[in-house]
């Protein structure tokens, strides 16, 4: 039997704000347990939540990024249930009326060498609190609360079941993961728990047009989890279904050390939430100016750059997808192009190779990258113009990283950048291409006298010989020497 | 609609109220007879009126992002029952 | 001194006739006396509340004193009170010690009011006559056979029985009103969001109020002017200018219009109660007032609608009372849910259960919209009734209990009785207007008749000037009961 695996995740982005969403407490992560839980996170008896304008500002932002509809007025409920990291008995979040409702995400999935592209649809995203953590280390046989956490701003992103294989919900967590950082709602740190993957996930006969019976696995907190996680739990199912068997409706928890989903023991009650509107907040309204405004500061989003690379810089979607994964990258990028328009493809290429290699090599982001966009445009304009070759120019490009040291600072706000250090290491250093074609020519006679086998041979019609008699050439020239310069004035003379 | 021993139980579970069959049964009492009052609201027709959450007609103040707490841990743990390094203790969760 | 006005206090203490710590001194004596047989307060602390009569002592002698400097004010043991032991009548927190004051708490402060004290009240302000407290129940100083009615019973006893110049209450159904009416006191419960709600212990959000409890009121008026104004750590709290509540006090009320809801002026009402509501209305058309007849059709629907709505919230207000952050802990658990189950089956009183129980059943799968959501329906029906009978009056008169006070024990075994008692005042909260209670006579066993003033939103300033005409020209309000 030919089974399909269906997929909807539900993305827990934790919003960028400095305080919480109900209170005034720092977000800051990792402070001492329970120094960042004011009298509000800790559901103190008579304290009040006042929502926080940042997060509201972040979710319409994400609203209009998938083209969603923004809700005015909006409405928060309250979740009941009782949870030790829970401090109110209840989790304040929405249900009717979500922030962002609607809306969608456009992947390019490379797929066996094939660029395939696939448009998930959304139902919403709604604003709610996060809950504290449990800490299971052994304290006498209990358990520690550390509500830190609890309070701290989300954006919950609910897709429609569109997914339909692992690959699939990895390329739609990652476009959104990606988004989210261009936008600058959510810092993306997935091991400090900044983004968390819920996936719900059913199988159902190929063909069928039924969804089947589903289970939620919960905080898959990394891609390669949340592929094994579905992969996992969808032979599972199968299994269960080709014995005969049926899927019960669960909330389950993937083990990463096991490698296999088991069912949460704290969720076997049947839930019943009974949410209603939380009287202590009144209806969220959003004017229209005010999306206007957020609109305004919107940057060009991932997908319409990648449209415009393609278009405009020639280039191909795979150089495109990779120049636009990160916003740091894509900056970076058009700032070098700004200033080299001529070649956005040889831009291309270095931001990808040497800066993204080096940078990497160093942990670092392309934010604080040691040369400024307009130091390798600099570089890049000596290859164009023929004073160095491409290979002396990964050689400059060394010592310029070299010399210019550590940055702290962004590129964007230096100041006093020494745009000729290129230019400086190439002269100090006599790497300019020899390009007087007398001095060249004066080579070739050197090199031809010194080597008469190949003469003879290129001569008895080895173009190999050629080859050979070029590379000593070069290597006279020390690598300064223009080869296609070289290749005439040497064919020139053999054929005299 | 009257109220049964079995959904006194279960709201009881809901709220995380230990009841005793004893309690559960004089509760029974006690709110069927509640329900009968509050079974009087049925008899009107609100299909055209909409549900009135707050008093006043406002809408959500909001509060610019910043943080004004300051760390009071100390002060906020010295009324909890039983705390260790900072941690509030309960008895094992398991997930 | 026992029965001077705040005004006469105010003046006493600025002309150094007196100083805060006497008059301070003097009612603690009287509270630490009475206290025993009344029950009207849970906490007692001399020490600090001298201490700040000290305070306000030096700041009078450097002539920044304010109306209500250095005078003793109680203050119901649901405004959470840095440093002070704030119970809410309630076992689950009979050892919290609060680590924040509440915004009016903090507003007593500011003006360096003294805090004589955190009065006793049903447990979570749940009840109508002070039976449901951890604490024991208060009696009528009235009649100690009586209640003092509920929840704000501690704060109306410590007025009526003098033993505070004047006192905190919280109204979500009726608490301020009905213990005023039947302890012979005045109380009034503002427009909801005009005094915040912070730090003052939630029962149902979107109904509590909390206002003063006095002699008179002139006396709620001073009181009104300190503990209104906008908070921002309360998002139902409204952004206003700051109101003198005493400006109209000495309007005349000629041409003023009284509406009498037919609904209100009924059989359930004991003969003795309407007479002497009769001879007050009787008494405003002597003042130049006319009375005109309105209706408020859907009052009898009152009472469901709030006890749908009302333990709704409550029931989710009151999870976060867990055993885990502060608090009761229940002493012996076998497991985390055994824990909850425990502690909040052994903090928690019968009627506080009781409710948590509708309240969560109403919310629940499959009833929610039946219950809930009719009765918010409802409610808006409510407060569309009041807004009709505003077209035609300017304040609404009636009864705001329809019985004097009742014995203790007399209703605690029947719920529905006890809940049927506040049909009057707790339209009121539904509709979120502001509303008094002022002493217009006694009646049954000589125990106090309360007439309930509604006004229109944001209407305060008029109905305490309705209510002060009227205590120019009577003297119910300055009757003390016998020791």
């Amino acid at each position: 039997m030919q089974w399909e695996t269906v997929i909807g995740l539900e993305v827990h982005a934790q919003l960028s704000t400095e305080s919480k969403i109900f209170s005034g407490a720092s977000t800051a992560f990792g402070a001492a347990p329970n120094a960042e839980a004011c009298a509000v996170d800790l559901a103190l008896p008579g304290v009040l939540p006042v929502l926080n304008r940042g997060a509201v500002e972040r979710a319409i932002r994400f609203g209009l990024a998938v083209g969603a509809k923004i809700n005015s007025p909006s409405i928060f409920a309250r979740k009941n249930y009782f949870y030790p990291d829970l401090p109110k008995g209840y989790q304040i979040s929405q249900y009717e009326l979500p922030v962002v409702e609607g809306g969608h995400i456009q992947l390019q999935i490379v797929q066996d060498g094939k660029e395939q592209e696939k448009t998930v649809r959304l139902v919403r995203a709604h604003l709610e609190e996060d809950a504290g953590k449990s800490l299971h280390e052994d304290f006498h046989g209990m358990s520690g609360i550390d509500l830190n956490r609890a309070g701290t701003p989300l954006l919950e992103i609910v897709s429609e079941p569109d997914m339909r294989s692992s690959a699939e919900a990895v390329a739609y967590a990652k476009t959104l993961h990606t988004l989210v950082r261009w936008i600058g709602i959510c810092d993306g740190n997935m091991q400090e728990g900044s983004f968390r993957c819920d996936a719900n996930v059913s199988v159902r006969l190929r063909g069928s047009d039924k969804l089947g019976t589903r289970c939620e696995i919960k905080n898959l907190n990394s891609f390669r989890f949340l592929e094994k996680a579905i992969d996992y739990e969808a032979r599972r199912q199968i299994e269960i279904l080709e014995d005969g068997g049926t899927i019960q409706q669960q909330t389950r928890l993937f083990d990463p050390e096991k490698g296999e989903t088991r069912a949460m023991r704290s969720k076997e009650d049947a839930q019943d939430y009974r949410y209603f509107p939380d009287p202590d907040l009144l209806p969220l309204e959003i004017s229209g100016n005010w999306i206007e405004e957020v609109k305004k500061g919107l940057p060009e989003l991932p997908q319409q750059m990648r449209t415009r690379l393609e278009h405009d810089y020639g280039l191909s979607m795979y150089d495109a997808l990779l120049l636009t994964g990160d916003r740091d990258i894509s900056e970076y990028y058009e700032a070098v192009v700004g200033k080299l328009p001529s070649d956005p493809k040889l831009c291309a290429n270095w931001v990808m190779g040497e800066v993204s290699a080096y940078l990497n090599n160093e942990g670092k982001p392309f934010d604080v990258c040691p040369l400024s966009p307009a130091q390798l445009a600099q570089l890049l304009l000596r290859i164009k113009d023929g004073t160095i070759s491409g290979k002396i120019a990964k050689d400059v490009f060394r010592q310029m990283w070299a010399q210019a040291g550590a940055a702290s600072i962004s590129w964007k706000n230096r100041e006093g950048v020494d745009e000729a250090l290129g230019d400086r290491i190439i002269d100090s250093q006599g790497l300019r291409q020899i390009s007087d074609s007398s001095a060249l020519e004066n080579l070739v006679y050197e090199v031809l006298a010194a080597n008469p086998k190949s003469v003879e041979e290129f001569k008895a019609g080895k173009e190999k010989a050629f080859n050979a008699l070029v590379g000593q050439v070069m290597k006279a020239a020390r690598g300064k020497a223009n080869p296609a310069q070289v290749n005439e004035i040497l064919r020139k003379k053999l054929t005299e | 609609m009257s109220l049964s021993l079995d959904d006194v139980k279960r709201v009881a579970n809901l709220a995380r109220l230990e009841i005793s069959e004893d309690e559960a049964r004089k509760a029974l009492i006690q709110l069927s007879g509640i329900f009968d009052l509050i079974e009087q609201m049925q008899a009107v027709d609100t299909s055209a009126i909409t549900p009135m959450s707050h008093a006043q007609d406002v809408m959500q103040r909001l509060r610019t992002d910043a943080v004004t707490e300051i760390d009071q841990r100390e002060l906020f743990q010295s009324v909890a029952p039983q705390v260790e390094a900072g941690l509030y203790l309960v008895p094992k969760v398991i997930e | 001194m026992l029965n001077a006005s705040l005004k006469q206090l105010s003046a006493m203490l600025a002309a150094r006739k007196i100083s805060s710590v006497e008059l301070t001194s003097e009612f603690l004596k009287r509270s630490r006396a009475l206290n025993p047989e009344y029950n009207a307060f849970i906490t007692l602390d001399e020490r600090t509340s001298l201490a700040q009569a000290q305070a306000a002592d030096i700041l009078i002698a450097s002539g920044r004193g304010q109306p209500l400097t250095g005078i003793p004010i109680a203050q119901k043991d649901i405004f959470c009170t840095k440093g002070w032991l704030t119970t809410c009548g309630s076992k689950m927190l009979s050892n919290f010690i609060s680590p924040y004051d509440a915004h009016v708490i903090g507003r007593f402060n500011a003006v360096a009011a003294v805090n004589i004290g955190k009065t006793n009240m049903d447990e979570f302000a749940m009840g109508s006559s002070n039976e449901t407290s951890f604490y024991g129940p208060v009696k009528n100083p009235w009649d100690t056979a009586a209640v003092p009615g509920g929840s704000s019973g501690g704060s109306a006893c410590a007025v009526a029985a003098r033993m505070a110049p004047a006192a905190t209450g919280t109204d979500t159904g009726g608490s301020i009103r009905q213990p005023a009416a039947l302890c012979g006191i005045s109380g009034l419960k503002p427009t909801y969001g005009l005094v915040s709600r912070y730090g003052m212990i939630a029962f149902a959000s979107s109904l509590d109020q909390g206002g003063p409890m006095a002699k008179s009121a002139e006396d709620l008026a001073l009181m009104l002017n300190v503990m209104a104004g906008f908070d921002a750590r309360d998002s139902t709290s409204l952004e206003r200018q700051p109101e003198d509540y005493t400006r109209d006090l000495e309007k005349p009320l000629d041409g003023l219009c009284i509406g009498l809801p037919k609904e209100y002026f009924v059989k359930e009402i004991d003969e003795d109660v309407a007479r002497a509501v009769e001879a007050a209305i009787g008494q405003y058309r002597k003042l130049g007032a006319e009375t005109v007849e309105v209706s408020l059709p859907n009052t009898k629907l009152s009472v469901p609608v709030y006890y749908v709505l009302a333990p709704a919230e409550a029931s989710s207000n009151l999870s976060r009372f867990d055993g885990v952050r502060y608090g009761y802990r229940a002493p012996d658990y076998v497991d985390l849910n055994d824990m909850y189950r425990k502690t909040r089956a052994q903090g928690f009183g019968s009627e506080v259960k009781r409710r948590i129980l509708i309240g969560t059943y109403v919310l629940s799968h499959g009833y929610y919209d039946a219950y809930y959501i009719q009765a918010q329906k409802l409610r808006r029906l409510m407060a569309q009734d009041f807004a009709e009978a505003f077209k035609q009056c300017d304040v609404i008169m009636g009864p705001t209990s329809p019985t004097v006070a009742f014995d203790l024990g007399e209703r605690s075994s029947a719920p529905v009785q006890m809940y049927l008692s506040d049909a009057y005042t707790i339209a009121v909260n539904l509709a979120g207007l502001p509303a008094m209670s002022i002493p217009v006579g006694f009646g049954h066993k000589n125990r106090p008749v309360g007439l309930h003033i509604i006004g229109n939103y944001f209407a305060e300033a008029q109905m305490l000037n309705v209510a002060h005409q009227y205590q120019l020209e009577s003297d119910w309000h300055t009757r003390m009961p016998k020791e």
